[in-house]
């Protein structure tokens, strides 16, 4: 036997050991992050692009945000990445206890999040008569954000199903992998909230 | 030892639990078996027989074309039709044909090369099969109806796409189409690029990959990286059409000129993604029958890559006539002459590896030179286009319409009919017969210099794109009829190509294993290659591995024995079961695209809200989608062992499933 990649061709059963030794969905996982980055670069440069050109009677963006309700959500979302890391330790250590509260605490959070861009899009629909028709603001705001609360839920999701599906019993310490690749999404999910957070909203205070 | 194998891996599979499985189809021929297969050279033939199909379909629209453009002030096509049939003759041959030819390729070759016995994920691999060709049908589907085929260009500039401007169905379904083949091709080539990187048998570093396998791994990235532009800018435009959104509404704020970055972002590299697996092709074809070594292997790579990472800094040469500036045109237009550098470099390495060479001129190698040699004439066209004052003169003129032709027809398609006349004795076992190999290459090259080259003239004659009649006094009429001829010599080329292949395929001579007597892996199998592709995975002591293990056979038998010892007591040759699911996502995708791009929205008196069929059927579609994922999901990536006699046939399966 001439390496370590030959022996792990061989042994498909539990955790090939791949080329390079990183799992596969690891590697799958990094590369569609990759993808997202233009994804979200792409719809942020949009943003920002039409934010230079605003024509008479735009909105102002600093009349319509609430920069206290998105700071709140905003560190209620960073804190589920906390959570999220807790829960691909215990499941590396095999805690299904552990790794249960800790996905529900990621969920709730998450939800919080999906609750306060719920309120923050009805009220500037409502009250700051801020549409996604009605001027150039709303088009790229409500599309960017909304785009990104679609990530998110879409995560929410996700946690959820790993979360039901760990009182099956077929959830064990090797099918950490699945709830690492997880939480690498999720925590992507988060950074780029943290540009857009910036990029959106802080950057109209300056 | 084999029984104390098993047993312990037994005991380890069954306190793992079982997976929640529904149905596990074991069809190994008929419909479901192509419908469940997982096998990536079966998914590779099924890309390959579409990309086959839609090109009779593209080049058909063609002829209709140059139909239309034989003689002046003709009336045989409407402008309408002649809208109809440039647009979709464009994003059929680049989506369709080109962009999927690849894909077979990728799908067939690529895992052979590095010694693997599949992709990294085989059930992805089906899923992005299929949701290709939702996206092909949901582009087509328009010649079937009254709201007609898109016809904005395959460009699609806004504002011209905007509901104002083309208020049909047409436009919904040509971007609902090219948004499914955009997530086709990035879970495709996620696939292709984690497959290169973990899954190369032992002793096939990154230095000792095959070149096609190398451009492979090139073009999905450019696919990851470049098609989230187009994403963006699709959903940009379907914002503005389905909820009227501002993005190209330039009475409220947008600016059109936003669709033309966001579209070239993705259209510059998408070229690359379209010429780097021909050069990958071109780069195994050469060295095989000029009985050489790839002339400067590591260059002829890094060029690759150079041409890669510079596609994404030159986009703005497709705009230098919009105005953005000298600062802005002059740095695009140096970025262009850069990237001609590691274009020509790889020029060079290929003219060196046939410096004397001993060459061989079968079919495949004929259609390698016609790609030299046109590619290179397609190219020193495209150096013409940096000079951004010249460009200003030939821009949405013939001149374009030839050079990109040029690059695609005489550098891609040459390049890819060479590899189907070089893959085919691996593919069925039969070899095409030299003379009507020949044949068709000398009608193809022929057709294709009378069609094109004329229009190097019409277009600095100044006739324009896209224009579906012209006067017969502005000195354009003999170019034109010239071009119309050559096109029909090129059909008829085509058309011999195409009958020689369907009669090799049934009738041909039967060939014996490795007929070039050929230096990379894939090549070591026998043809067909077994459902397994390796009896025992090989292990590569050298850059052209089968070449090496011809010349070394005692020391290769010893070391292939022990391995298949060794990898009988690990419980057989692993190989993952079939699955419907990714098709049936692909259906779910089916009728969510329906309803987004072709039902009408309810009016408000009919129905309460938004609701209505357009919504419904949507939400039907999507939640078919996700039921499929999540069953897909549960079922696990498991699968079955099989056995192998010495002769390679197969000798008994294990059903039981594993991780």
């Amino acid at each position: 036997m001439s390496s370590t990649a030959a022996a792990g061709t061989l042994d498909h059963h539990i955790d090939p050991t791949t080329s390079t030794g990183i799992p596969n969905k690891k590697l799958l996982m990094w590369a569609f992050l990759a993808s997202d980055c233009m994804f979200f670069g792409c719809l942020i440069s949009t943003h920002l692009i039409y934010r230079l050109h605003p024509p008479p009677g735009t909105p102002v963006a600093r009349q319509v945000f609430s920069i206290e309700l998105t700071s709140f959500s905003t560190f209620i979302l960073l804190m589920s990445s906390l959570m999220m890391a807790l829960a691909v330790n215990a499941i590396q250590k095999g805690n299904l206890k552990s790794l249960r509260w800790s996905l529900l605490t990621t969920i709730f959070f998450g939800c919080i999040f999906l609750g306060c861009q719920v309120y923050e899009f009805r009220n500037f629909v409502y009250e700051k008569h801020l549409t996604i028709t009605n001027s150039i603001l709303g088009t790229t705001f409500f599309t960017l954000t909304g785009t990104h609360g679609l990530h998110v839920l879409i995560g929410v999701i996700w946690l959820s199903a790993m979360l039901i599906y760990s009182f099956t019993g077929r959830l064990t310490e090797k099918d950490s992998i699945d709830v690492e690749s997880m939480g690498l999404y999720w925590h992507f999910v988060d950074i780029v909230w943290i540009v857009i957070f910036t990029a959106v909203y802080l950057l109209e205070y300056i | 030892m084999e029984a104390l194998a098993k047993s312990d891996f037994l005991a380890e599979g069954e306190q793992a639990t079982k997976p929640f499985v529904i149905w596990r189809p074991t069809a190994k021929t008929g419909l479901m078996s192509w419908l469940t297969t997982v096998d990536h050279k079966r998914i590779g033939f099924l890309y390959g027989i579409s990309a086959l199909f839609f090109f009779i379909f593209g080049g058909f629209e063609a002829l209709l074309i140059r139909i239309q453009l034989a003689v002046p002030n003709n009336s045989f096509l409407t402008s309408a039709q002649y809208s109809e049939m440039f647009t979709m003759h464009g994003t059929t041959m680049i989506f369709l044909v080109v962009m999927p030819m690849g894909a077979a390729f990728f799908n067939f070759i690529m895992p052979l090369q590095i010694g693997a016995r599949d992709v990294a994920f085989p059930r992805l691999n089906a899923f992005s099969f299929w949701t290709f060709a939702v996206g092909a049908i949901i582009l087509n589907v328009g010649w079937f109806m009254k709201d007609g085929a898109p016809d904005a260009g395959w460009f699609g500039y806004a504002p011209l796409t905007t509901r104002h401007f083309s208020p049909t169905h047409a436009i919904d379904m040509w971007v609902m189409g090219l948004q499914l083949l955009g997530v086709a091709s990035i879970a495709a080539a996620l696939n292709f690029i984690v497959t290169i990187i973990n899954m190369r048998a032992p002793g096939m570093t990154m230095m000792r990959l095959p070149v096609f396998t190398w451009m492979t791994l090139f073009t999905s990235f450019l696919i990851v990286l470049s098609f989230p532009a187009i994403t963006i800018a699709l959903v940009e435009i379907m914002m503005d059409r389905l909820f009227g959104t501002n993005f190209f509404e330039v009475s409220n704020g947008g600016l059109p000129i936003l669709w033309q970055h966001l579209f070239w972002i993705f259209g510059h590299p998408e070229v690359y993604i379209l010429i780097l697996p021909a050069m990958g092709i071109i780069s195994e074809i050469l060295p095989t029958f000029a009985r050489k070594p790839l002339f400067g292997y590591p260059i002829v790579v890094f060029s690759g890559a150079s041409i890669g990472f510079l596609g994404f800094g030159v986009w703005s040469h497709h705009m230098f006539t919009t105005g953005m500036g000298t600062t802005a045109t002059a740095a695009f237009a140096l970025m262009t002459m850069a990237i001609a550098v590691p274009t020509g470099v790889k020029i060079f390495n290929w003219i060196g590896t046939l410096w004397g060479g001993h060459l061989t001129m079968r079919t495949p190698m004929m259609f390698a030179i016609g790609f030299l040699w046109m590619f290179m004439i397609g190219g020193l066209s495209g150096i013409m286009h940096s000079a951004a004052p010249a460009d200003a003169q030939q821009h949405g003129s013939y001149f374009i319409v030839a050079h990109f032709h040029y690059v695609l027809i005489g550098g891609s398609l040459f390049a890819l009919f060479a590899g189907i006349h070089y893959w085919f004795p691996l593919m069925f076992g039969r070899k095409v017969s030299e003379f009507w190999g020949k044949m068709s290459f000398w009608l193809v090259f022929i057709g294709f210099n009378v069609t094109f080259f004329p229009m190097h003239f019409l277009g600095l004659e100044g006739m324009p794109r896209r224009t579906f009649t012209y006067d017969g006094n502005m000195g354009w009429n003999v170019g034109n009829l010239v071009s119309t001829i050559g096109a029909f010599i090129l059909a008829i080329g085509v058309a011999v190509y195409f009958v020689t292949m369907i009669y090799t395929f049934f009738k041909g001579e039967v060939t014996t294993k490795d007929p070039w007597d050929a230096r990379t892996l894939e090549w070591s199998l026998p043809n067909p290659p077994p459902e397994y592709n390796f009896r025992v995975l090989p292990t590569v002591h050298a850059r052209d591995g089968w070449w090496y293990e011809k010349r070394h056979k005692e020391e290769i038998a010893a070391e292939v024995s022990e391995h298949a010892k060794a990898e009988d007591s690990h419980g057989g040759i692993h190989m993952p079961f079939q699955s419907i699911y990714p098709f049936l996502a692909g259906v779910g995708i089916l009728i969510g695209a329906v309803g987004v791009a072709i039902i009408d929205p309810a009016s408000p008196t009919q129905y309460p809200g938004f609701w209505g069929p357009k919504v419904a059927v949507t939400i039907l579609g999507g939640a078919i989608m996700f039921v499929s994922i999540v069953l897909w999901a549960l079922e696990g990536n498991e699968g079955y062992h099989i056995h192998l006699n010495p002769d390679g046939s197969i000798q008994g399966e294990d059903a039981h499933s594993a991780h």
